[in-house]
Protein backbone atom coordinates (compact mmCIF):
# COMPACT_ATOMS: atom_id res chain seq x y z
CA UNK A 1 0.00 0.00 0.00
CA UNK A 2 3.00 2.40 0.61
CA UNK A 3 4.46 1.52 -1.94
CA UNK A 4 1.00 2.38 -3.81
CA UNK A 5 0.96 5.96 -1.83
CA UNK A 6 4.47 6.81 -2.85
CA UNK A 7 3.87 6.17 -6.93
CA UNK A 8 0.93 9.17 -6.74
CA UNK A 9 3.24 11.48 -7.00
CA UNK A 10 4.29 10.88 -10.18
CA UNK A 11 1.33 12.91 -12.55
CA UNK A 12 1.54 9.88 -15.06
CA UNK A 13 0.12 7.71 -12.12
CA UNK A 14 -2.60 10.28 -11.35
CA UNK A 15 -3.54 10.94 -14.64
CA UNK A 16 -4.05 7.35 -15.33
CA UNK A 17 -6.25 6.89 -12.28
CA UNK A 18 -8.43 9.76 -13.02
CA UNK A 19 -9.14 8.74 -16.33
CA UNK A 20 -9.32 5.07 -15.95
CA UNK A 21 -11.99 5.74 -13.53
CA UNK A 22 -13.96 8.48 -15.27
CA UNK A 23 -13.98 6.13 -17.99
CA UNK A 24 -15.25 3.38 -15.69
CA UNK A 25 -17.95 5.63 -14.47
CA UNK A 26 -19.18 6.62 -17.79
CA UNK A 27 -19.74 3.07 -19.14
CA UNK A 28 -21.49 1.94 -16.04
CA UNK A 29 -24.08 4.60 -16.27
CA UNK A 30 -25.17 3.27 -19.47
CA UNK A 31 -24.67 0.21 -18.83
CA UNK A 32 -27.82 -0.05 -17.13
CA UNK A 33 -29.46 0.51 -20.07
CA UNK A 34 -27.46 -1.24 -22.35
CA UNK A 35 -28.03 -4.59 -21.02
CA UNK A 36 -31.71 -3.94 -20.12
CA UNK A 37 -32.37 -3.04 -23.67
CA UNK A 38 -30.54 -5.79 -25.46
CA UNK A 39 -27.97 -3.40 -26.88
CA UNK A 40 -25.00 -4.69 -24.98
CA UNK A 41 -24.24 -6.56 -28.65
CA UNK A 42 -24.25 -3.29 -30.18
CA UNK A 43 -20.95 -2.19 -27.56
CA UNK A 44 -19.18 -5.13 -28.69
CA UNK A 45 -19.67 -4.66 -32.19
CA UNK A 46 -18.82 -0.28 -32.19
CA UNK A 47 -15.03 -1.17 -30.47
CA UNK A 48 -14.79 -3.96 -33.10
CA UNK A 49 -15.39 -0.89 -35.70
CA UNK A 50 -13.27 1.59 -33.41
CA UNK A 51 -10.38 -0.71 -34.24
CA UNK A 52 -10.73 -0.72 -37.65
CA UNK A 53 -10.75 3.29 -37.55
CA UNK A 54 -7.75 2.86 -35.36
CA UNK A 55 -5.98 1.19 -37.98
CA UNK A 56 -7.23 3.62 -40.66
CA UNK A 57 -5.73 6.47 -38.13
CA UNK A 58 -2.57 5.07 -37.71
CA UNK A 59 -2.16 3.98 -41.44
CA UNK A 60 -2.62 7.15 -41.96
CA UNK A 61 -0.30 8.48 -39.50
CA UNK A 62 -2.27 10.78 -37.85
CA UNK A 63 -1.24 12.84 -34.82
CA UNK A 64 -4.39 13.42 -32.94
CA UNK A 65 -5.95 9.69 -34.27
CA UNK A 66 -9.37 10.87 -31.49
CA UNK A 67 -10.34 13.06 -34.39
CA UNK A 68 -10.75 10.33 -36.82
CA UNK A 69 -11.64 7.41 -34.79
CA UNK A 70 -14.66 9.36 -33.01
CA UNK A 71 -16.87 10.12 -35.56
CA UNK A 72 -16.12 7.51 -37.75
CA UNK A 73 -17.48 5.27 -34.15
CA UNK A 74 -20.30 7.66 -34.08
CA UNK A 75 -21.46 7.35 -37.32
CA UNK A 76 -21.52 3.26 -37.26
CA UNK A 77 -23.06 3.44 -33.94
CA UNK A 78 -25.86 5.14 -35.80
CA UNK A 79 -26.05 2.95 -38.70
CA UNK A 80 -25.88 -0.35 -36.38
CA UNK A 81 -29.23 1.07 -34.36
CA UNK A 82 -31.24 1.83 -37.65
CA UNK A 83 -30.01 -1.33 -39.46
CA UNK A 84 -31.08 -3.66 -36.13
CA UNK A 85 -34.87 -1.50 -36.12
CA UNK A 86 -35.34 -2.52 -39.65
CA UNK A 87 -36.81 -5.32 -39.13
CA UNK A 88 -36.16 -6.59 -42.61
CA UNK A 89 -32.40 -7.09 -42.21
CA UNK A 90 -31.66 -9.24 -39.46
CA UNK A 91 -29.62 -6.81 -36.74
CA UNK A 92 -27.53 -8.74 -34.93
CA UNK A 93 -25.97 -10.12 -38.03
CA UNK A 94 -25.74 -7.18 -39.75
CA UNK A 95 -23.84 -6.24 -36.61
CA UNK A 96 -21.43 -9.02 -36.77
CA UNK A 97 -20.78 -8.46 -40.33
CA UNK A 98 -19.78 -4.67 -39.30
CA UNK A 99 -17.59 -6.02 -36.56
CA UNK A 100 -15.70 -8.90 -37.90
CA UNK A 101 -15.05 -6.88 -41.17
CA UNK A 102 -13.84 -3.95 -39.30
CA UNK A 103 -11.83 -5.96 -37.28
CA UNK A 104 -10.31 -8.53 -40.45
CA UNK A 105 -9.76 -5.28 -42.42
CA UNK A 106 -8.17 -2.86 -39.74
CA UNK A 107 -5.52 -5.73 -39.11
CA UNK A 108 -4.95 -6.28 -43.04
CA UNK A 109 -4.53 -2.52 -43.28
CA UNK A 110 -1.93 -2.16 -40.41
CA UNK A 111 -0.07 -5.40 -41.76
CA UNK A 112 -0.09 -4.01 -45.63
CA UNK A 113 0.75 -0.12 -45.06
CA UNK A 114 1.56 0.17 -41.80
CA UNK A 115 4.87 1.93 -40.88
CA UNK A 116 5.36 1.34 -37.46
CA UNK A 117 8.84 -1.63 -36.67
CA UNK A 118 6.41 -2.96 -33.54
CA UNK A 119 3.15 -4.30 -35.54
CA UNK A 120 2.13 -7.02 -33.05
CA UNK A 121 2.91 -4.86 -30.22
CA UNK A 122 0.53 -1.92 -31.49
CA UNK A 123 -2.44 -4.71 -32.49
CA UNK A 124 -2.06 -6.23 -28.97
CA UNK A 125 -2.27 -2.74 -27.33
CA UNK A 126 -5.32 -1.74 -29.20
CA UNK A 127 -7.44 -4.83 -28.55
CA UNK A 128 -6.36 -5.56 -25.29
CA UNK A 129 -5.08 -1.93 -23.75
CA UNK A 130 -1.69 -0.86 -23.25
CA UNK A 131 0.73 -3.27 -21.01
CA UNK A 132 2.17 -1.12 -18.62
CA UNK A 133 0.77 2.11 -17.31
CA UNK A 134 -0.96 4.44 -19.61
CA UNK A 135 1.02 7.40 -20.64
CA UNK A 136 -1.12 10.01 -21.36
CA UNK A 137 -0.48 13.86 -22.05
CA UNK A 138 -2.06 16.82 -20.05
CA UNK A 139 -4.37 17.62 -23.10
CA UNK A 140 -5.19 14.21 -23.23
CA UNK A 141 -6.62 13.71 -19.61
CA UNK A 142 -8.60 17.32 -20.07
CA UNK A 143 -10.17 15.74 -22.96
CA UNK A 144 -11.35 12.82 -21.26
CA UNK A 145 -12.49 14.42 -18.10
CA UNK A 146 -14.39 17.09 -20.39
CA UNK A 147 -16.20 14.16 -22.08
CA UNK A 148 -17.01 12.47 -19.00
CA UNK A 149 -18.75 15.33 -17.22
CA UNK A 150 -20.59 15.75 -20.57
CA UNK A 151 -21.47 12.23 -20.52
CA UNK A 152 -22.61 12.51 -16.51
CA UNK A 153 -24.73 15.60 -16.90
CA UNK A 154 -26.45 14.55 -20.13
CA UNK A 155 -27.39 10.99 -18.51
CA UNK A 156 -28.61 13.03 -14.60
CA UNK A 157 -30.62 15.14 -17.28
CA UNK A 158 -32.27 12.44 -18.75
CA UNK A 159 -32.26 9.84 -16.20
CA UNK A 160 -36.26 9.75 -16.13
CA UNK A 161 -36.66 9.50 -19.93
CA UNK A 162 -33.88 7.04 -20.46
CA UNK A 163 -35.81 4.92 -17.31
CA UNK A 164 -39.20 5.22 -19.51
CA UNK A 165 -37.51 4.46 -22.83
CA UNK A 166 -35.79 1.47 -21.36
CA UNK A 167 -38.80 0.04 -19.13
CA UNK A 168 -41.48 0.51 -22.28
CA UNK A 169 -40.71 1.99 -25.14
CA UNK A 170 -44.10 1.93 -26.28
CA UNK A 171 -45.91 3.54 -24.09
CA UNK A 172 -43.15 6.39 -23.98
CA UNK A 173 -43.88 6.77 -27.63
CA UNK A 174 -47.85 6.45 -26.95
CA UNK A 175 -47.64 9.47 -24.19
CA UNK A 176 -44.87 11.43 -26.77
CA UNK A 177 -41.62 10.93 -25.81
CA UNK A 178 -39.22 10.79 -28.94
CA UNK A 179 -38.18 7.18 -27.67
CA UNK A 180 -36.39 7.42 -31.71
CA UNK A 181 -34.47 10.29 -30.39
CA UNK A 182 -33.14 8.55 -27.09
CA UNK A 183 -31.86 5.18 -28.63
CA UNK A 184 -29.97 7.83 -30.69
CA UNK A 185 -28.54 10.03 -27.85
CA UNK A 186 -27.61 6.27 -26.16
CA UNK A 187 -25.86 5.10 -29.60
CA UNK A 188 -23.93 8.19 -29.47
CA UNK A 189 -22.74 8.00 -25.81
CA UNK A 190 -21.71 4.47 -26.29
CA UNK A 191 -20.17 5.16 -29.13
CA UNK A 192 -17.87 8.07 -27.51
CA UNK A 193 -17.46 6.21 -24.92
CA UNK A 194 -15.91 3.37 -25.94
CA UNK A 195 -13.48 5.40 -28.26
CA UNK A 196 -11.91 6.85 -24.97
CA UNK A 197 -12.15 3.36 -23.38
CA UNK A 198 -10.31 2.28 -25.78
CA UNK A 199 -6.77 3.67 -24.58
CA UNK A 200 -7.51 2.43 -20.93
CA UNK A 201 -8.35 -1.41 -22.25
CA UNK A 202 -7.88 -1.61 -25.30
CA UNK A 203 -11.05 -2.29 -27.56
CA UNK A 204 -11.88 -6.25 -27.33
CA UNK A 205 -12.29 -5.40 -23.52
CA UNK A 206 -14.24 -2.04 -23.55
CA UNK A 207 -17.57 -3.93 -23.17
CA UNK A 208 -16.55 -5.75 -19.82
CA UNK A 209 -16.69 -1.92 -18.57
CA UNK A 210 -20.70 -1.45 -19.54
CA UNK A 211 -21.75 -5.02 -19.23
CA UNK A 212 -20.07 -5.86 -15.59
CA UNK A 213 -21.70 -3.31 -13.12
CA UNK A 214 -24.58 -3.39 -14.64
CA UNK A 215 -24.75 -7.58 -14.06
CA UNK A 216 -23.62 -7.09 -10.83
CA UNK A 217 -25.85 -4.14 -9.48
CA UNK A 218 -28.51 -6.34 -10.99
CA UNK A 219 -27.77 -9.41 -8.58
CA UNK A 220 -28.59 -7.62 -5.19
CA UNK A 221 -30.69 -4.28 -6.07
CA UNK A 222 -34.00 -4.37 -7.61
CA UNK A 223 -34.77 -0.78 -8.76
CA UNK A 224 -33.97 1.00 -10.97
CA UNK A 225 -32.10 3.96 -9.28
CA UNK A 226 -30.67 1.63 -6.50
CA UNK A 227 -29.21 -0.82 -9.68
CA UNK A 228 -27.72 2.26 -11.32
CA UNK A 229 -25.91 3.97 -8.04
CA UNK A 230 -24.81 0.52 -7.56
CA UNK A 231 -22.97 0.11 -10.48
CA UNK A 232 -21.75 3.30 -10.97
CA UNK A 233 -20.01 2.47 -7.47
CA UNK A 234 -18.57 -0.65 -8.33
CA UNK A 235 -17.06 0.30 -11.75
CA UNK A 236 -15.29 2.88 -9.86
CA UNK A 237 -13.93 1.06 -6.94
CA UNK A 238 -13.05 -1.95 -9.71
CA UNK A 239 -11.43 0.80 -11.76
CA UNK A 240 -9.23 1.60 -8.66
CA UNK A 241 -8.42 -1.25 -7.43
CA UNK A 242 -7.52 -3.01 -11.00
CA UNK A 243 -5.74 0.34 -11.64
CA UNK A 244 -3.94 0.49 -8.16
CA UNK A 245 -2.59 -3.39 -8.52
CA UNK A 246 -2.00 -3.12 -12.10
CA UNK A 247 0.77 -0.44 -11.04
CA UNK A 248 1.90 -2.46 -8.02
CA UNK A 249 2.05 -5.36 -9.79
CA UNK A 250 3.00 -4.64 -13.19
CA UNK A 251 0.10 -6.38 -14.71
CA UNK A 252 -1.49 -4.93 -18.25
CA UNK A 253 -4.04 -2.10 -17.37
CA UNK A 254 -6.85 -3.30 -19.33
CA UNK A 255 -6.84 -6.89 -17.74
CA UNK A 256 -6.22 -6.21 -14.45
CA UNK A 257 -9.52 -3.49 -14.12
CA UNK A 258 -11.70 -6.30 -15.96
CA UNK A 259 -10.14 -9.21 -13.57
CA UNK A 260 -11.28 -6.53 -10.58
CA UNK A 261 -14.79 -6.38 -12.33
CA UNK A 262 -14.91 -10.07 -12.37
CA UNK A 263 -14.33 -10.92 -9.13
CA UNK A 264 -16.95 -8.22 -8.21
CA UNK A 265 -19.02 -9.82 -9.97
CA UNK A 266 -18.63 -13.10 -8.56
CA UNK A 267 -18.71 -11.25 -4.85
CA UNK A 268 -22.18 -9.82 -6.06
CA UNK A 269 -23.52 -13.38 -7.01
CA UNK A 270 -22.90 -15.20 -3.95
CA UNK A 271 -24.23 -11.65 -1.95
CA UNK A 272 -27.09 -11.67 -4.28
CA UNK A 273 -27.73 -15.23 -2.87
CA UNK A 274 -27.70 -14.36 1.14
CA UNK A 275 -29.61 -10.75 0.67
CA UNK A 276 -31.56 -9.67 -1.74
CA UNK A 277 -32.83 -5.60 -1.00
CA UNK B 1 -66.67 17.84 -31.90
CA UNK B 2 -65.47 14.50 -30.29
CA UNK B 3 -62.65 13.04 -28.99
CA UNK B 4 -61.65 10.54 -31.89
CA UNK B 5 -63.21 9.98 -35.11
CA UNK B 6 -62.14 7.52 -37.40
CA UNK B 7 -63.16 7.03 -41.14
CA UNK B 8 -62.27 4.58 -43.36
CA UNK B 9 -60.03 3.16 -41.81
CA UNK B 10 -57.32 0.67 -42.68
CA UNK B 11 -55.15 -0.69 -40.45
CA UNK B 12 -52.43 -3.54 -40.95
CA UNK B 13 -48.47 -4.27 -41.07
CA UNK B 14 -46.21 -3.12 -44.35
CA UNK B 15 -49.00 -2.83 -46.44
CA UNK B 16 -50.80 -5.97 -45.23
CA UNK B 17 -54.11 -5.10 -44.69
CA UNK B 18 -55.81 -6.51 -40.81
CA UNK B 19 -59.04 -4.52 -40.86
CA UNK B 20 -60.63 -1.63 -43.29
CA UNK B 21 -63.65 0.04 -43.28
CA UNK B 22 -63.07 0.78 -39.54
CA UNK B 23 -65.22 4.03 -38.56
CA UNK B 24 -66.33 5.27 -35.31
CA UNK B 25 -66.02 8.40 -33.25
CA UNK B 26 -65.85 8.49 -29.28
CA UNK B 27 -66.80 11.28 -27.03
CA UNK B 28 -65.82 12.45 -24.38
CA UNK B 29 -66.88 10.41 -21.16
CA UNK B 30 -67.91 7.38 -23.61
CA UNK B 31 -66.86 3.22 -22.65
CA UNK B 32 -65.64 2.11 -26.08
CA UNK B 33 -65.27 -2.09 -26.01
CA UNK B 34 -63.39 -3.00 -28.82
CA UNK B 35 -64.39 -7.04 -29.40
CA UNK B 36 -63.20 -9.70 -32.29
CA UNK B 37 -61.47 -12.49 -32.78
CA UNK B 38 -57.82 -13.33 -32.29
CA UNK B 39 -55.54 -11.72 -34.69
CA UNK B 40 -58.73 -9.51 -36.39
CA UNK B 41 -56.31 -6.39 -35.72
CA UNK B 42 -57.47 -4.96 -32.48
CA UNK B 43 -54.36 -4.53 -30.85
CA UNK B 44 -53.39 -3.25 -34.12
CA UNK B 45 -56.37 -1.02 -34.51
CA UNK B 46 -55.08 0.62 -31.35
CA UNK B 47 -51.75 1.13 -32.49
CA UNK B 48 -52.92 3.12 -34.79
CA UNK B 49 -54.87 5.00 -32.39
CA UNK B 50 -51.89 5.79 -30.45
CA UNK B 51 -49.88 6.75 -33.43
CA UNK B 52 -47.70 4.20 -32.42
CA UNK B 53 -48.10 3.03 -36.43
CA UNK B 54 -49.42 5.25 -39.61
CA UNK B 55 -53.09 4.04 -40.74
CA UNK B 56 -52.83 2.33 -44.15
CA UNK B 57 -55.58 5.10 -45.45
CA UNK B 58 -58.19 6.18 -44.11
CA UNK B 59 -57.53 9.37 -41.04
CA UNK B 60 -57.94 9.82 -37.48
CA UNK B 61 -59.21 12.68 -36.34
CA UNK B 62 -58.68 13.77 -32.56
CA UNK B 63 -60.22 16.93 -31.15
CA UNK B 64 -62.45 18.22 -28.47
CA UNK B 65 -59.06 19.56 -26.88
CA UNK B 66 -57.23 16.10 -26.94
CA UNK B 67 -53.80 16.51 -27.58
CA UNK B 68 -51.57 13.70 -28.44
CA UNK B 69 -49.66 13.23 -25.25
CA UNK B 70 -53.14 13.19 -23.23
CA UNK B 71 -53.58 9.43 -23.78
CA UNK B 72 -53.05 6.42 -21.20
CA UNK B 73 -52.03 3.55 -22.52
CA UNK B 74 -51.98 -0.13 -21.07
CA UNK B 75 -50.63 -2.36 -23.21
CA UNK B 76 -51.94 -6.03 -23.90
CA UNK B 77 -48.67 -7.53 -23.43
CA UNK B 78 -45.55 -5.60 -22.01
CA UNK B 79 -42.51 -7.12 -22.88
CA UNK B 80 -40.47 -6.02 -20.12
CA UNK B 81 -37.52 -8.63 -19.60
CA UNK B 82 -37.53 -11.03 -17.17
CA UNK B 83 -34.72 -9.39 -14.68
CA UNK B 84 -36.14 -5.93 -15.44
CA UNK B 85 -35.18 -3.96 -11.76
CA UNK B 86 -38.13 -1.17 -11.27
CA UNK B 87 -39.91 -0.53 -8.39
CA UNK B 88 -43.59 0.36 -8.52
CA UNK B 89 -43.11 3.53 -7.77
CA UNK B 90 -40.86 4.43 -10.40
CA UNK B 91 -43.24 2.98 -13.07
CA UNK B 92 -45.94 5.01 -11.90
CA UNK B 93 -43.94 7.94 -11.53
CA UNK B 94 -42.49 7.50 -15.62
CA UNK B 95 -46.32 8.00 -16.52
CA UNK B 96 -46.18 11.47 -15.48
CA UNK B 97 -43.44 11.96 -18.37
CA UNK B 98 -45.11 13.66 -20.36
CA UNK B 99 -46.25 16.55 -18.14
CA UNK B 100 -42.71 17.12 -18.44
CA UNK B 101 -41.64 17.94 -21.72
CA UNK B 102 -37.83 18.96 -21.74
CA UNK B 103 -38.11 19.42 -17.71
CA UNK B 104 -35.11 16.48 -16.88
CA UNK B 105 -37.28 15.78 -13.79
CA UNK B 106 -40.66 15.09 -11.77
CA UNK B 107 -42.23 18.15 -9.25
CA UNK B 108 -43.80 17.31 -6.32
CA UNK B 109 -47.45 17.36 -7.96
CA UNK B 110 -46.23 14.75 -10.30
CA UNK B 111 -44.70 13.03 -7.21
CA UNK B 112 -48.07 13.27 -5.41
CA UNK B 113 -50.26 12.51 -8.73
CA UNK B 114 -48.18 9.01 -8.92
CA UNK B 115 -48.91 8.49 -5.03
CA UNK B 116 -52.57 9.30 -5.37
CA UNK B 117 -53.01 7.18 -8.45
CA UNK B 118 -51.23 4.40 -6.41
CA UNK B 119 -53.45 5.18 -3.89
CA UNK B 120 -56.44 4.70 -6.13
CA UNK B 121 -55.41 1.55 -7.64
CA UNK B 122 -54.65 0.08 -4.02
CA UNK B 123 -51.46 -0.67 -4.74
CA UNK B 124 -49.61 1.90 -2.29
CA UNK B 125 -48.68 -0.78 0.34
CA UNK B 126 -46.72 -2.37 -2.92
CA UNK B 127 -44.88 0.91 -3.78
CA UNK B 128 -41.40 0.23 -2.88
CA UNK B 129 -41.76 -3.69 -4.24
CA UNK B 130 -40.10 -4.79 -7.16
CA UNK B 131 -42.62 -5.05 -10.62
CA UNK B 132 -41.66 -8.56 -11.95
CA UNK B 133 -42.25 -10.16 -8.10
CA UNK B 134 -46.04 -8.74 -8.52
CA UNK B 135 -48.68 -11.03 -9.48
CA UNK B 136 -50.61 -10.60 -12.93
CA UNK B 137 -53.51 -8.60 -11.05
CA UNK B 138 -51.35 -6.02 -9.26
CA UNK B 139 -48.66 -5.98 -12.16
CA UNK B 140 -51.98 -4.45 -13.93
CA UNK B 141 -52.69 -2.13 -11.69
CA UNK B 142 -49.27 -0.66 -11.08
CA UNK B 143 -49.47 -0.09 -15.71
CA UNK B 144 -53.21 0.97 -15.22
CA UNK B 145 -51.67 3.47 -12.52
CA UNK B 146 -49.25 5.01 -14.99
CA UNK B 147 -51.90 5.37 -17.33
CA UNK B 148 -53.63 7.21 -15.00
CA UNK B 149 -50.44 9.46 -14.34
CA UNK B 150 -50.27 9.88 -18.57
CA UNK B 151 -54.05 11.23 -18.12
CA UNK B 152 -57.16 11.81 -16.58
CA UNK B 153 -58.96 12.34 -20.08
CA UNK B 154 -58.71 8.97 -22.45
CA UNK B 155 -57.60 5.65 -21.62
CA UNK B 156 -56.57 2.80 -23.94
CA UNK B 157 -56.51 -0.63 -21.97
CA UNK B 158 -55.37 -3.64 -24.15
CA UNK B 159 -56.93 -6.89 -22.43
CA UNK B 160 -56.68 -5.59 -18.91
CA UNK B 161 -58.07 -8.54 -17.57
CA UNK B 162 -56.52 -11.24 -19.62
CA UNK B 163 -54.86 -13.86 -17.24
CA UNK B 164 -56.20 -12.90 -14.18
CA UNK B 165 -58.79 -14.86 -11.76
CA UNK B 166 -62.41 -14.51 -12.00
CA UNK B 167 -62.21 -12.27 -8.68
CA UNK B 168 -59.42 -10.06 -9.74
CA UNK B 169 -61.12 -9.61 -13.27
CA UNK B 170 -64.40 -7.93 -11.19
CA UNK B 171 -61.58 -6.21 -9.24
CA UNK B 172 -60.19 -4.57 -12.28
CA UNK B 173 -64.03 -4.14 -14.01
CA UNK B 174 -65.31 -2.08 -11.34
CA UNK B 175 -62.09 -0.07 -10.99
CA UNK B 176 -62.04 0.65 -14.72
CA UNK B 177 -65.91 1.41 -13.97
CA UNK B 178 -65.35 3.64 -11.76
CA UNK B 179 -62.53 5.62 -13.41
CA UNK B 180 -65.42 6.24 -16.38
CA UNK B 181 -67.77 7.57 -13.99
CA UNK B 182 -65.05 9.74 -12.65
CA UNK B 183 -64.52 11.29 -16.39
CA UNK B 184 -61.96 8.84 -17.69
CA UNK B 185 -62.97 8.42 -21.30
CA UNK B 186 -62.29 4.44 -21.62
CA UNK B 187 -61.46 2.21 -25.27
CA UNK B 188 -60.88 -1.12 -24.06
CA UNK B 189 -60.30 -4.31 -25.88
CA UNK B 190 -61.86 -7.30 -24.43
CA UNK B 191 -62.51 -10.91 -25.48
CA UNK B 192 -65.87 -10.83 -22.81
CA UNK B 193 -68.48 -10.28 -24.40
CA UNK B 194 -71.02 -10.38 -20.84
CA UNK B 195 -68.49 -7.39 -19.45
CA UNK B 196 -68.54 -5.89 -22.54
CA UNK B 197 -71.96 -5.74 -22.78
CA UNK B 198 -72.48 -5.11 -19.28
CA UNK B 199 -70.27 -2.03 -18.83
CA UNK B 200 -69.78 -0.39 -22.21
CA UNK B 201 -71.48 2.27 -23.59
CA UNK B 202 -70.30 1.72 -27.42
CA UNK B 203 -69.20 -1.36 -28.99
CA UNK B 204 -67.04 -1.92 -31.92
CA UNK B 205 -66.34 -5.27 -33.35
CA UNK B 206 -63.88 -5.82 -35.64
CA UNK B 207 -63.16 -8.83 -38.03
CA UNK B 208 -65.53 -10.01 -41.02
CA UNK B 209 -67.82 -7.62 -40.76
CA UNK B 210 -67.34 -4.51 -38.72
CA UNK B 211 -70.10 -3.08 -36.42
CA UNK B 212 -69.92 0.39 -34.32
CA UNK B 213 -72.72 0.85 -32.37
CA UNK B 214 -74.22 1.82 -29.31
CA UNK B 215 -74.54 -0.76 -26.50
CA UNK B 216 -78.27 -0.78 -26.97
CA UNK B 217 -78.21 -1.73 -31.06
CA UNK B 218 -75.84 -3.85 -30.71
CA UNK B 219 -77.61 -6.06 -28.00
CA UNK B 220 -80.64 -6.13 -30.61
CA UNK B 221 -78.57 -6.97 -33.46
CA UNK B 222 -77.58 -9.90 -31.75
CA UNK B 223 -80.42 -11.07 -30.36
CA UNK B 224 -81.77 -10.90 -33.90
CA UNK B 225 -78.93 -13.04 -34.89
CA UNK B 226 -79.12 -14.85 -32.76
CA UNK B 227 -82.62 -16.02 -33.31
N1 LIG C 1 -45.51 -6.75 -35.85
C1 LIG C 1 -46.29 -7.36 -36.77
N2 LIG C 1 -45.88 -7.48 -38.06
C2 LIG C 1 -46.66 -8.06 -39.00
N3 LIG C 1 -47.87 -8.59 -38.76
C3 LIG C 1 -48.35 -8.51 -37.50
C4 LIG C 1 -47.58 -7.88 -36.44
N4 LIG C 1 -48.31 -7.96 -35.30
C5 LIG C 1 -49.46 -8.59 -35.63
N5 LIG C 1 -49.50 -8.92 -36.94
C6 LIG C 1 -50.59 -9.57 -37.64
O1 LIG C 1 -51.71 -8.71 -37.67
C7 LIG C 1 -52.90 -9.42 -37.39
C8 LIG C 1 -53.66 -8.74 -36.28
O2 LIG C 1 -52.92 -8.76 -35.09
P1 LIG C 1 -53.44 -8.08 -33.76
O3 LIG C 1 -52.37 -8.21 -32.75
O4 LIG C 1 -53.90 -6.71 -34.07
O5 LIG C 1 -54.69 -9.00 -33.37
P2 LIG C 1 -55.64 -8.90 -32.10
O6 LIG C 1 -57.00 -8.64 -32.62
O7 LIG C 1 -55.11 -7.92 -31.12
O8 LIG C 1 -55.55 -10.37 -31.54
P3 LIG C 1 -55.59 -10.89 -30.03
O9 LIG C 1 -57.02 -11.01 -29.66
O10 LIG C 1 -54.93 -12.22 -30.09
O11 LIG C 1 -54.85 -9.92 -29.18
C9 LIG C 1 -52.51 -10.86 -37.09
O12 LIG C 1 -52.83 -11.65 -38.19
C10 LIG C 1 -51.03 -10.81 -36.89
O13 LIG C 1 -50.44 -11.96 -37.42
MG1 LIG D 1 -54.33 -8.00 -29.22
Amino acid sequence: MEKFFSYLEYPIVRYALIVGILISLCASLLGVTLVLKRFSFIGDGLSHVAFGAMAIASVLNLTDKMYLVLPLTVVCAVLILWTGQNAKIKGDAAIAMISVSALALGYLLMNVFGTSANLAGDVCSTLFGSTSIITLKLSEVMLCIVISVIVIVVFILFYNKLFSVTFDENFAKASGTNSQGYNLLIAIIIAVIIVLGMNLVGSLLISALVIFPALSAMRLFKSFRRVTVFSAIFAVTCAFLGIAVSIIAGTPVGSTIVAADIAGFLICCLAGHFYAG
Amino acid sequence: MSYIEAKNLSVGYDGEVVGKDISFTVNKGDYLCIIGDNGSGKTTLMKTILGLKKPLSGEIIMGDGLKKNEIGYLPQQTVIQKDFPASVKEIVLSGCLSKCGMRPFYKKEEKALALENMKRMGIEALQDKCYRELSGGQQQRVLLARALCATEKLLLLDEPVSGLDPNVTAEMYKLIEQLNKDGVTIIMISHDIESAVKYASHILHIGENIFFAEKAQYVEKMNINLN
